[in-house]
């Protein structure tokens, strides 16, 4: 079986600086890969390129059969194939402030793959429900803690259902059980035949919870 | 995104303390050595007009009147002019900012009673002007039911359309200023003007003799004053024996006939005054309404409504223009290509960094060759133009305040740029503006007395004609924060608790 994402040999530059240079890894379905390396070393950034949020110089990205090429990002409109395969997780959670949990993972159920009100809601507050935060569909983002808030922003990126989901530092904000508990989440999502791509720089979680890790250096 | 409140307001402070210095000159070593007389220069000729060779000085009948009057007065007196708006002149003389008031001044009842009033020192007619069209039509007030008829406003003329109106039905529209109601009749905004005949033929002269015609028959008769402090009795009567010697000694006559003001109701007039003496020639125009303050304010309440509905009305319809130019404004410069982007920063900066005053001119009169946009039409365009400029920076200030990584999450799910600016960036933009724009409402609501230089007669011009009715701004005055404060209130707390409850960026 093709591995989910290829990126072959990425290259970005940010005033005349190589941010990254040369990199190359693969995630298979059901495979949880990590992206380690100090702050500054370009992970962010890669994931950000994977996402066609950040234009790249050089190299090769490939996500289930879908390819970002050099050069400028796309319009949306040459993207909505990439945009239905890949998820994001942003470290800050970046919810809608304007909606409620619930509303911010029905949003795009409802106008971007047209589901009604009612199978939108439906689907959302079962992901709620697996992710742990049922209760917390009618809360407002302010009202929520950061580990509530990251698995609202979790929900609202598999609300899609998409095949490649990318995480950038998911446990920066948490204490030791609650990263245990994000650590078995992220196995079982991959057990349902996504793959996971997890920016980080906690040695002990990649070692933990990944299946492969790749090194990036400063 | 706070906006200075004072930006629209026009400067007059400045008049008072040049006014208070020239009385305190006057008044030195005792004895007046010069005689400070006020009056209104933007009147123009015949009257006071600034002199073309040396706009310092003014020329005009009024002016040599003053000399003449200075001079009869004895020692060695000279006249001093201050310039004082036309429809204050009253006022000011009360506040001691001049001796005498002179300037095509009315003679009233209104006027003897509260003042020290001259005799009267020359004569005009109330006259019709027509378009050439209508001259057969058009015979009198009566004939103008239903139409409308310009004047300048708190002058006899006003009172006697506004008794006409109520006889007869036709529409007084009150001016600040006695050109523009003639260009108002000829651009067809208007269909008659009733002024003095100086004022008529003065206007018809500028106009080459085209474009009207005046009537020949006067609708009524009225005279020209000086006008001082109630005080100041003893004072007017040597000035008005000063006038009797030169009714009597042709000097008078000499400064009309140099101003081609000279006609044979002066000399009948003359002879009136100079045979019985005293200034017999009676007052023009409607007594002092009611008797009793309480009943003045009530019988003036339905006017106050009147005039604060139109507030209200021009306000709430500028403002929501305002809204529309605002949200294509800050769309355009957000959003827009480079051109647009050009194009709408240039409009926001010319229109933020010129007067609305001048704005509402050039809308309403500026654009007459153009299109003739009736003055309710003017005043909302104008100042929703103008506040549009102003709510789209509050827009584009409130669009970029939404995180950009809010932003960047909404394209990750696949929203097309329109969907996230209406579902993402749009409702959160809102909630930071909706603050700001209460405020710009508050503003809004006071700017719109500006208006009223267009014949819009909103609260503030109704308070203002009111004042000069009964001859005090106290009342009016009082009445007239009233309904300001009971309008701008209640949107000020409302700014207030939303501001508490999004204030906050990070909500």
């Amino acid at each position: 079986m093709s591995a989910l994402l290829v990126i072959d040999r990425l290259r970005v530059r940010y005033d005349s600086r190589d941010v990254l240079r040369a990199l190359s890894l693969e995630v298979a379905r059901g495979e949880i890969v990590s992206l380690m390396g100090p702050s500054g070393a370009g992970k962010t950034t890669a994931l950000r390129a994977v996402a066609a949020l950040q234009a790249f110089d050089d190299g090769q990205i490939v996500v289930d059969g879908f390819g970002l090429t050099p050069g400028p990002v796309p319009p949306e409109s040459r993207l909505r194939a990439l945009r239905r395969r890949v998820g994001l997780v942003f470290q800050a959670h970046a919810l809608f402030e304007h909606l409620t949990a619930l509303d911010n993972v029905t949003l795009a159920l409802r106008h971007v793959l047209g589901q009604s009100r009612a199978d939108a809601d439906a689907v959302a507050t079962k992901l709620l429900s697996e992710l742990d935060v049922g209760s917390r569909a009618a809360a407002w983002p302010r009202q929520l803690s950061g580990g509530e808030a990251q698995r609202v922003a979790i929900a609202r990126a598999l609300a899609p259902d998409p095949a490649l989901l990318l995480m950038d530092e998911p446990t920066a904000a948490l204490d030791p059980a609650r990263r245990g508990a994000l650590g078995a989440t992220l196995r079982r999502l991959c057990e349902q035949g996504r793959g996971l791509l997890v920016a980080t720089h906690d040695a002990e979680f990649a070692r933990e919870f990944s299946d492969r890790a790749v090194q990036l250096t400063a | 995104m706070l906006r200075d409140s004072a930006r629209h307001r026009q400067t007059c402070g400045v008049n008072v303390h040049v006014l208070s210095l020239a009385v305190a000159l006057s008044m030195q070593h005792g004895q007046p050595r010069v005689l400070v007389w006020g009056g209104d220069a933007e009147g123009g000729a015949p009257f006071v007009e600034a002199d073309p060779a040396d706009p310092s000085r003014v020329r005009g009948f009024d002016v040599e009147v003053a000399d003449r009057i200075a001079r009869g007065l004895g020692g060695g007196r000279t006249a001093r002019f201050v310039q004082v708006q036309w429809s204050n002149i009253d006022q000011s003389v009360e506040r001691g900012d001049f001796t005498l008031g002179l300037s095509g001044v009315e003679d009233t009842q209104a006027r003897r009673g509260r003042h020290a009033v001259t005799l009267p020192y020359f004569e005009f007619r109330e006259v019709l002007a027509v378009r050439p069209d209508d001259q057969n039509r058009i015979h009198d007030l009566a004939d103008l039911r239903g139409r409308r008829v310009a004047t300048l406003g708190a002058t006899i003329a006003y009172d006697l359309l506004i008794a006409a109106r109520d006889s007869t039905g036709m529409i007084p529209v009150s001016f600040d200023d006695d050109v523009h109601p003639y260009a108002d009749l000829v651009a067809g905004r208007v269909d008659a003007v009733l002024l003095d005949h100086i004022i008529a033929q003065r206007a018809l002269r500028r106009m080459g003799g085209r474009g009207f015609v005046i009537l020949s028959q006067p609708v009524a008769v009225g005279h020209y004053v000086g006008v001082l402090a109630r005080a100041d009795s003893v004072l007017r009567d040597s000035i008005d024996a000063v006038l009797r010697e030169a009714m009597r000694d042709g000097s008078l006559e000499q400064i009309y006939r140099r101003w081609s003001v000279w006609d044979d109701s002066q000399s009948v007039l003359f002879e009136r005054i100079l045979r019985t003496g005293a200034g017999a020639a009676g007052a023009a125009g409607t007594p002092a309404r009611g008797s009793t303050p309480p009943a003045q304010v009530v019988a003036y309440l339905p006017s106050l409504a009147r005039a604060a509905g139109v507030t209200l009305l021009v306000s709430m319809l500028s403002m929501t223009l305002a809204v529309f130019v605002g949200l294509a404004l800050a769309s355009g410069r957000l959003y827009g290509s480079t051109p647009l982007r050009i194009l709408t920063t240039a409009y926001i900066e010319l229109i933020r960094g010129t007067p609305l005053l001048l704005q509402l001119f050039v809308i309403y009169y500026g654009l007459s060759g153009v299109v003739r946009l009736p003055a309710l039409l003017a005043a909302v365009l104008a100042l929703g133009l103008n506040y549009g400029a102003y709510e789209a920076e509050i827009y584009r200030g409130a669009l970029e305040a939404v995180s950009r990584t809010q932003l960047e999450a909404a394209r990750t799910l696949g929203f097309s740029e329109a969907q996230t600016l209406r579902l993402v960036r749009g409702p959160q933009a809102l909630r930071y503006a909706l603050a700001p724009m209460t405020n710009d409402f508050v503003a809004l609501l006071k700017d719109s007395s500006l208006v009223s230089v267009i014949t819009v007669v909103e609260l503030t011009k109704q308070t203002a004609i009111y004042a000069t009715n009964v001859g005090s701004w106290v009342v009016p005055g009082a009445l007239c924060a009233i309904v300001y404060l009971a309008m701008s209130l209640p949107l000020a707390r409302l700014a207030r608790r939303l501001e508490r409850r999004w204030g906050g960026r990070a909500a």
